[in-house]
C-alpha cells in the first residue's frame, strides 16, 4: 500500500513563541520541528507499509526549514518526501493549506493516494481542520481521531475515543485519516536512519508545479486574519487551605464557590 | 584540522531527545533506589548506539570510518543527563563488544556480538582486583588448564555491566603461567553468565554511579572451555592496553556531559533565583564562575573530539598511536579534573538547594569524582603525559 503522510513544521512547543510583524507566526527566530503529534501518523504509516508491500511519503507545506520535519520522518522509515515551497504560501490560512496540500497528495500519488495518514493537530495551530478539509478537496472519506487502525479488505477501520463514547468507523479506501497520540508509540530514528535518510529522494515543488494560483493562498486570502495579540498573563498564586481539622470542609467550600462541585 | 559535521550534530539531536525523553524523567528515582534500567538498554540498542563502532554483520552501523567520534558523542549526551547511562554505554562498548570484536575468533564473534549490540545483552571485562589496578602485572587471580577445560580462580573488583539481568558473558584476565622470563602470563578467558563458579557478588555501595551496574566477581573452581580464550594466550594484558586510550576518551566525553550539565543548570539558576531582591547572576562572584564554567566546557569539549578524531584518523592509518595516547591522556586528565571543578561551582551557585537531592546537581557532585579515578586516575594520566614528553621516568 501507498500511503502519504502530510507533516507539518512547526515552532518548538519548549521555546519562547512569539510573531512577525505581520502577525504571523514566528518561524526564524525559533527553533523548528516535526509536529510531535505528526510522529504518530509517521509511526502508523511505516508500520502498515512494514506489515506488506508499500512506500511511504512524506508531504509538507511549508518555509526552508519544513526540510527538516521531512528528514526526520525519512530518518524514521519513510521513503521518499515532497516539500512544497513557495513565499506566495506565507500565512495561508487552513483552507488554503488544505488547497496546497490536496493538490501536492494527488501530485505524490500519482493521481490517488491508497491512503492519506495525518496527525491529531499541528501543535503550534492546533486546530484539527485540515484533515477534514483534505479530504473535501480530495473527494475521499474521512476518519479523524482515530486511536487504533486497521487496514483490510479495501477498508479501514478505527475506534475513536471520546468522553462519553467509543465509536467503531469504517470507510472504504482510499480515505483520509487521522491519528491521536494513543495510537502508537512513534520510534526514534536510528543511527542507520540518519545515515540512510540522507540518500532518499526529496523533491521540492512551487505552486506553479501543483497548477495552483498565488492568489488563492497566503496572507491576503486567508478567510481570517490576526488583528492583534496579547500575550497570556502569568499564573496567579493558588491560595493555601491550612488544614486544622476542617481541611475537607474547607476544600468542599472552595469547589463549591467555584461552581465544580 | 577536525571538526563536528552537520551529521554528527545531528546524530547528537537525536540522542539528546532520547536521553531527555526516555532517561530524563527517571534519573531521580533510579538513583534513589540504586537501581538498573535494564529496559533502557535494548532502546538504545535500537537507537544503534552500540553498533558505532561495529561492522553490519553483527548488526553495527558498519561505517568506513569516524564512528570513535559518533560514540563519543552519545556518551557525552547520555552522560549529561545522567553518568550512569553514560558509563552504561561506554563500558558496554569499550569494555563488553570491543574485546570480543577485536580478539574474538568468528565463533566466539558470532555467538555474543549480535546480542551485545542490539542491546539485548551486556558484557563486562574484569581486569581489577582487589589488589592489582593500573598494575595489571600484579593480577592474582588463576587459571589452569586441563582436559581441554580452563578452571579459574581468584577475584575482580569494581567490574561494569557484570551483574545486571542480562549480562551474558565477562572476559577476565589470569595468570595462565609464567613466561621464558619468569613473569607473569596474563591472558583473557570469557566467562559466560550462570557458569557454575562464577559469581557476582552485591552490587557495591558507592558514592556516586547508583544507576550504574558494578559488582566484585569471585571465580571459585570456576570451568570454562579452553575455547573461551579470547586471543592470544599469553597477550591478554597486551591486549587491554590497547583498548586504553578509547576508554580514556570515551571518559572524557562522559566528563563533558556533566560539565556541559552544570552549565545548563546555573545558567538557568543564576537567572530565575533572586536575593536581595535581584537575579544572582547580577553578581560578579556568581557571574563570574559561569563564564569559566563556560570556558571548562568548550576547553574540554575541544579536547575531547580533537582526541576522538585522532582515534578515528588512527583508524584509518593516518595518525600514530603515540599521539592518540598523548591526546587521550591530556583529554581524559582536564576534562575529569575540569567536570569536578563544575560540578563544585554548579552546588556552589545552588547555594543550599545544591546540598539537596530535589536538585539533579547534588547528583551531579556526586557522579564527578569517580572521572578522576577511573580508566587510570589523574596520576597516571599525569605520567603518561611525562612519558609522551620524552621526561626521565
Amino acid at each position: 500500500m501507498n500511503i502519504v503522510v502530510c507533516v507539518k513544521y512547526v515552532p518548538d512547543a519548549q521555546a519562547d513563541r512569539t510573531f512577525s510583524q505581520d502577525n504571523t507566526t514566528d518561524r526564524t527566530n525559533v527553533d523548528g520541528l516535526l509536529s510531535e503529534l505528526d510522529e504518530y501518523a509517521v509511526e502508523e504509516a511505516l508500520k502498515l507499509a512494514e506489515a506488506g508491500e508499500g512506500e511511504v511519503t512524506v508531504v509538507t507545506v511549508g518555509p526552508d526549514g519544513a526540510a527538516e520535519a521531512i528528514k526526520k520522518a525519512l530518518q524514521m522509515g519513510a521513503d521518499k518526501g515532497v516539500h512544497v515551497l513557495d513565499d506566495a504560501i506565507h500565512g495561508s490560512d487552513a483552507p488554503a493549506t488544505s488547497l496546497v496540500l490536496a493538490e501536492a497528495v494527488k501530485k505524490a500519488a500519482g493521481g490517488s493516494p491508497e491512503l492519506v495518514l495525518m496527525g491529531l493537530a499541528s501543535t503550534d495551530g492546533t486546530m484539527s481542520v485540515v484533515p477534514a478539509m483534505l479530504a473535501e478537496r480530495l473527494g475521499l472519506p474521512q476518519i479523524t481521531q482515530l486511536s487504533s487502525l486497521e487496514i483490510a479488505d479495501g477498508k479501514v477501520t478505527g475506534r475513536r475515543d471520546s468522553d462519553a463514547a467509543s465509536d467503531t468507523l469504517e470507510a472504504p479506501l482510499p480515505a483520509v485519516v487521522s491519528v491521536t497520540d494513543q495510537i502508537n508509540e512513534p520510534r526514534y530514528p536510528s543511527f542507520k536512519g540518519i545515515m540512510a535518510a540522507k540518500k532518499k529522494p526529496v523533491e521540492t515543488w512551487s505552486l506553479a508545479d501543483l497548477g495552483v494560483d498565488a492568489g488563492q493562498v497566503g496572507l491576503e486570502s486567508a478567510w481570517t486574519k490576526v488583528e492583534s495579540f496579547t500575550a497570556r498573563p502569568p499564573r496567579e498564586q493558588g491560595e493555601i487551605v491550612t488544614d486544622e481539622g476542617d481541611g475537607g470542609t474547607k476544600l468542599a467550600e472552595f469547589l463549591a464557590k467555584a461552581k465544580l462541585i | 584540522m577536525f571538526e563536528l559535521s552537520k551529521e554528527h550534530e545531528e546524530f547528537r539531536r537525536l540522542v539528546r531527545d532520547f536521553a531527555e525523553r526516555e532517561v530524563a524523567p527517571h534519573v531521580a528515582q533510579w538513583d534513589r533506589e540504586h537501581h538498573f534500567p535494564t529496559d533502557l538498554v535494548p532502546k538504545m540498542g535500537e537507537l544503534g548506539l552500540f553498533g558505532l563502532v561495529v561492522p553490519e554483520e553483527y548488526g553495527g552501523a558498519g561505517l568506513a570510518e569516524g564512528g570513535f567520534t559518533y560514540l563519543c558523542l552519545a556518551i557525552e549526551e547520555l552522560g549529561r543527563v545522567d553518568q550512569s547511562i553514560g558509563i552504561t554505554l561506554s563500558a558496554g562498548v569499550g569494555l563488553g563488544i570491543n574485546p570480543i570484536l577485536t580478539y574474538g575468533n568468528a565463533e566466539q564473534k558470532q555467538r555474543f556480538l549480535p546480542d551485545l549490540v542490539a542491546g539485548r545483552a551486556l558484557a563486562g571485562f574484569g581486569l581489577t582486583e582487589p589488589d592489582a589496578g593500573s598494575d595489571a602485572g600484579a593480577t592474582r587471580t588463576k587459571a589452569t588448564l586441563a582436559d581441554g577445560n580452563w578452571t579459574i580462580n581468584g577475584a575482580k573488583a569494581f567490574i561494569t555491566n557484570s551483574g545486571t539481568d542480562i549480562t551474558s558473558v565477562v572476559t577476565v584476565t589470569a595468570r595462565t603461567g609464567t613466561d621464558d622470563k619468569g613473569r607473569a602470563e596474563i591472558s583473557a578467558i570469557m566467562v559466560p553468565a550462570g557458569t557454575p563458579g562464577f559469581t557476582a557478588e552485591p552490587a557495591y555501595d558507592k558514592l556516586g554511579w547508583h544507576i550504574s551496574d558494578t559488582h566484585g566477581l569471585t571465580f571459585s573452581d570456576c570451568v570454562v572451555p579452553e575455547g573461551n580464550l579470547l586471543g592470544e594466550r599469553g597477550q591478554g594484558f597486551k591486549q587491554f592496553l590497547k583498548t586504553l586510550d578509547d576508554g580514556r576518551i570515551a571518559i572524557s566525553a562522559l566528563a563533558v556531559g556533566l560539565s556541559q550539565a552544570c552549565l545548563e543548570a546555573v545558567t538557568e539558576y543564576a537567572k530565575t533565583r533572586t536575593a536581595f531582591g535581584k537575579p544572582i547572576a547580577v553578581n560578579q562572584g556568581v557571574s563570574f564562575q559561569i563564564a569559566d564554567l563556560a570556558v571548562m566546557v568548550e576547553a574540554s569539549r575541544q579536547l575531547t573530539y580533537k582526541a576522538a578524531w585522532l582515534k578515528d584518523e588512527l583508524e584509518a592509518e593516518r595518525r600514530s598511536v603515540a599521539e592518540v595516547k598523548q591526546a587521550a591522556a591530556i583529554a581524559k586528565l582536564y576534562s575529569t579534573e575540569a567536570a569536578v571543578s563544575a560540578t563544585r561551582i554548579a552546588t556552589q551557585i545552588f547555594g543550599g538547594n545544591g546540598f539537596m537531592e530535589e536538585y539533579p546537581v547534588a547528583r551531579f557532585y556526586r557522579d564527578a569524582k569517580i572521572l578522576e579515578i577511573g580508566e587510570g586516575t589523574s596520576e597516571v594520566q599525569r605520567m603518561v603525559i611525562a612519558r609522551g614528553l620524552g621526561l626521565p621516568a
